[in-house]
């Protein structure tokens, strides 16, 4: 039986849809209003999460996974699309998360971008993003999926490119979207390659018909599965995009490019763990590149003045993180850190947006230092981030970055362990970094600038979001006896095989025998994140002058400085080609071949007729010859003929 | 009686002798009396084949050749004298506008 929320389901994601509905229609007339409307209807989305995930636990352990079907989409042949909605402990935590942290964030962009002149307009956009977010994860089959996984994208796009006024969010707008419809081509293919092999997009048959297709297809299907999730992700290679995403509002990027949008891959690959259980060689592809963009990511972290860029990285590191703990197979990790990274990422970004605020704009943080006096609310709660990102014991962050290390290093992924410890450290390092520049040492402020605390609009979705961060971590304290991972991991109904509904709980993290118990692997990995810290407390801190040492870089500071030069490929490769290829294109086939086809024909007809025009002479005699010929043939064939 | 054969030698002489007044000729007013003269040449050949055929289609279709060859003398003369008018000659040669 479905409880009566569940039932009602459909009405988390058609709160933020009316919201978005009415605010464009509305236009600027909605005024000064439309910021309280759309936090309005993030509220009572997320009021009706909670319900329904109250009712939900009240169902008992095995039966809390719910189809909803609203109605019948696509249907053709076999080939049959219902827009269902799916109800189960995945989903809901999704849910609860992206209109929890989502109604935050409206809260704080009140008061972030009062006096805007688009002011309506954001909040259309970020209702509009909401809704298409809760599409995504509340989806039950591939195709919906990709329709909620491309409406974020389009929203991701919007919002990058708020102030396309600047040029810089314009071309930040367009690479994002660009970025992304690479990895979203390969989403794409994966999808058609599933129903080909299966026939059918709905995740239960799809999971259920999973174990009889061959392991190269699995595979291939993996992968590019995992391409999609590459390029929301922003995994290595196509994290080009979520850097330069820094050009939108800040709320922007703590909404979609930290917490929900660029975890959709991180939830897709969970969704689809069934896939990634039965191909080990795509979970080793997912794991190395993972690995491969968290460490990459915190490097060029290390040398990033601007406030924001450190936090992207930061976040495309993070999320290598994830994809880490789902390469090697315990997804619990990957969702739990997902949830965490959720808050205290949200949390750092809107920290960030606090300061700028503060600063008029200011995003450099060289000439920030000792804010911490000026504004010590924004500088208490992103120190709350701060002790959560670096896995301080006891708040969120240590929890679930212990799991995942926990989890590499019991499934015997001992070298990803060690790296996972390497970017651990540089975790420590870049955000202490960020913290010790900003707050704390001498000022290095222009002396026109006069720092000013936020409005408590801002301010309280900080509080809520620290408090979040630093307990949040409860919610798992343990991989095998946390709340979150009982949650995710009690079974759905079981079914007889061959059955079309297929529970497909989340695996825990396994029973490991590692020669390391699991309170001696959490020392190491907090240890680890301390001695990052240690590190940028001597050179940020300390007597150490940066700023001088900065006068004589070093080979990898100037690479990592240049993004390692993979933003500087593209460029070659793609533009640079693209241009020399389109430029060939344009002569050969443009004007030689298509051009040239058009002339010569408009020139042989002038030739032709230039010819042929000769017969009209214009004497009434030659015409009259012509017609009495053509009668005495075609009388003398006539003759001939019957004769 | 008189015989078929002298009346078809005579209606083709009557033609060709038509056909080459149209194409030597350039009054337009001896062009128009040859084309007359052709027609005409045709019904005989008509009237002809129908005594020969024993039955009248070939009359009653000589008589629309009468019919069509009136129409077409109201309509030429105009046309001439338009002509004529405008260029001060009868002469098809100074027609000559409608050409490369």
């Amino acid at each position: 039986m479905i409880p009566g929320a569940v039932d009602k389901a459909w009405l988390i994601p058609l709160f933020p849809l009316a919201g978005a509905v009415f605010l464009l229609l509305l236009g600027k007339r909605a005024g000064r209003a439309a910021g309280p409307i759309a936090t309005l209807m993030m509220g009572a989305a997320f009021v009706t999460g909670v319900v329904t995930f109250v009712q939900v636990t009240h169902q008992p352990a095995g039966q809390r996974s719910f189809v909803k079907p609203l109605y019948s989409w696509i249907t053709s042949g076999k080939f049959h699309v219902g827009a269902d909605l799916r109800i189960d402990p995945l989903s809901l935590m999704m849910v609860l998360v992206v209109t929890g942290v989502g109604f935050l964030i409206h809260l704080y962009s009140v008061g972030y971008m009062h006096g805007d002149p688009r002011y309506p307009r954001y909040f259309a956009y970020l209702n509009l993003f909401a809704f298409s977010m809760l599409v995504l994860v509340l989806a039950n089959n591939f195709l919906i999926l990709y329709a909620g996984w491309e409406l974020v994208g389009l929203c991701s796009y919007l919002l990058i490119g708020f102030w396309f006024e600047r040029r810089a969010a314009a071309s930040a707008a367009k690479k994002a979207f660009i970025t992304n419809r690479v990895g979203d081509f390969g989403f794409a293919i994966g999808i058609i390659l599933i129903f080909v092999s299966v026939g059918s997009l709905d995740f239960d048959r799809v999971f259920g018909a999973i174990p009889g297709l061959g392991h190269g297809t699995v595979t291939a299907i993996a992968l590019l599965l995992f391409a999609g999730a590459c390029g929301k992700s922003a995994q290595i290679p196509l994290h080009v995009w979520l850097p330069d995403a820094m050009e939108g509002p800040t709320p922007v990027s703590a909404l979609i490019h930290a917490a929900t949008m660029v975890t959709a891959g991180v939830y897709m690959v969970a969704r689809s763990h069934v896939i990634f259980d039965f191909s080990s060689s795509a979970r080793d592809v997912v794991m190395w590149i993972s690995i491969a963009t968290a460490l990459m990511a915190a490097l060029i972290a290390f040398v990033q003045d601007d406030i924001k860029r450190v936090l992207a990285y930061s976040t495309i590191s993070q999320l290598g993180f994830m994809f880490v703990a789902l390469g090697v197979g315990t997804y619990t990790a990957g969702t739990f850190h997902l949830v965490t990274h959720a808050f205290f990422k949200a949390l750092l970004f809107l920290g960030a947006g606090s300061v700028m605020h503060a600063l008029g704009g200011e995003t450099d943080m060289t000439k920030m230092g000792g804010l911490a006096k000026k504004i010590p609310w924004t500088a208490a709660v992103m120190i709350a981030g701060w002790l959560a990102i670096i896995g301080f014991p006891g708040t969120s962050g240590f929890f679930s970055k212990d799991q995942i290390l926990e989890g590499a290093y019991v499934t015997h992924h001992y070298t990803i362990w060690a790296l996972l410890l390497v970017a651990t450290v540089g975790t420590g390092f870049y955000m202490s970094r960020l913290i010790f520049l900003t707050f704390f040492g001498k000022s290095r402020l222009d002396p026109s600038v006069h720092p000013h605390e936020s409005p408590p609009v801002m301010g309280f979705p900080l509080g809520i979001l620290a408090a979040l961060a630093l307990v949040g971590g409860l919610l798992g304290v343990s991989a095998h006896s946390g709340a979150l991972q009982h949650w995710l991991t009690t079974p759905g109904p079981s079914a007889e095989p061959g059955s079309t509904l297929l529970s497909a709980p989340l695996p825990s993290a396994p029973e490991g025998h590692g020669g390391l118990s699991a309170p001696v692997l959490s020392t190491i990995a907090t240890a680890a994140g301390l001695a990052g810290v240690a590190a940028a407390a001597f050179m940020y801190l300390g007597g150490f002058d940066w700023a001088r040492r900065r006068e004589r870089p070093g080979i990898l500071w100037r690479a990592a400085r240049q993004r390692l030069y993979v933003d500087s490929f593209y460029e070659f490769l793609f533009t640079g080609a693209g241009k020399l290829g389109a430029t060939a294109l344009a002569f050969v086939v443009d004007q030689l071949w298509i051009d040239g086809v058009v002339n010569w024909v408009g020139k042989g007809m002038a030739l032709l007729s230039g010819a042929v025009r000769r017969v009209q002479t214009g004497y009434v005699r030659t015409y009259a010859l012509g017609i009495l010929a053509g009668g005495v043939m075609v009388v003398g064939l006539l003759v001939g003929r019957t004769h | 009686m008189i015989d078929p054969f002298a009346v078809l030698t005579l209606g083709s002489t009557l033609f060709i002798l038509g056909a080459l007044g149209v194409l030597l000729r350039r009054n337009a007013i001896i062009i128009f009396m040859s084309i007359e003269l052709m027609l005409n040449a045709v019904n005989l050949t008509l009237v002809s084949f129908a005594r020969m055929n024993g039955n009248l289609d070939g009359q009653v279709l000589a008589f629309f050749v009468i019919i069509v060859a009136a129409a077409e003398v109201v309509v030429g003369l105009a046309i001439i004298m338009s002509l004529y008018r405008r260029k001060a000659s009868a002469s098809v040669d100074d027609a000559r506008i409608m050409k490369w």
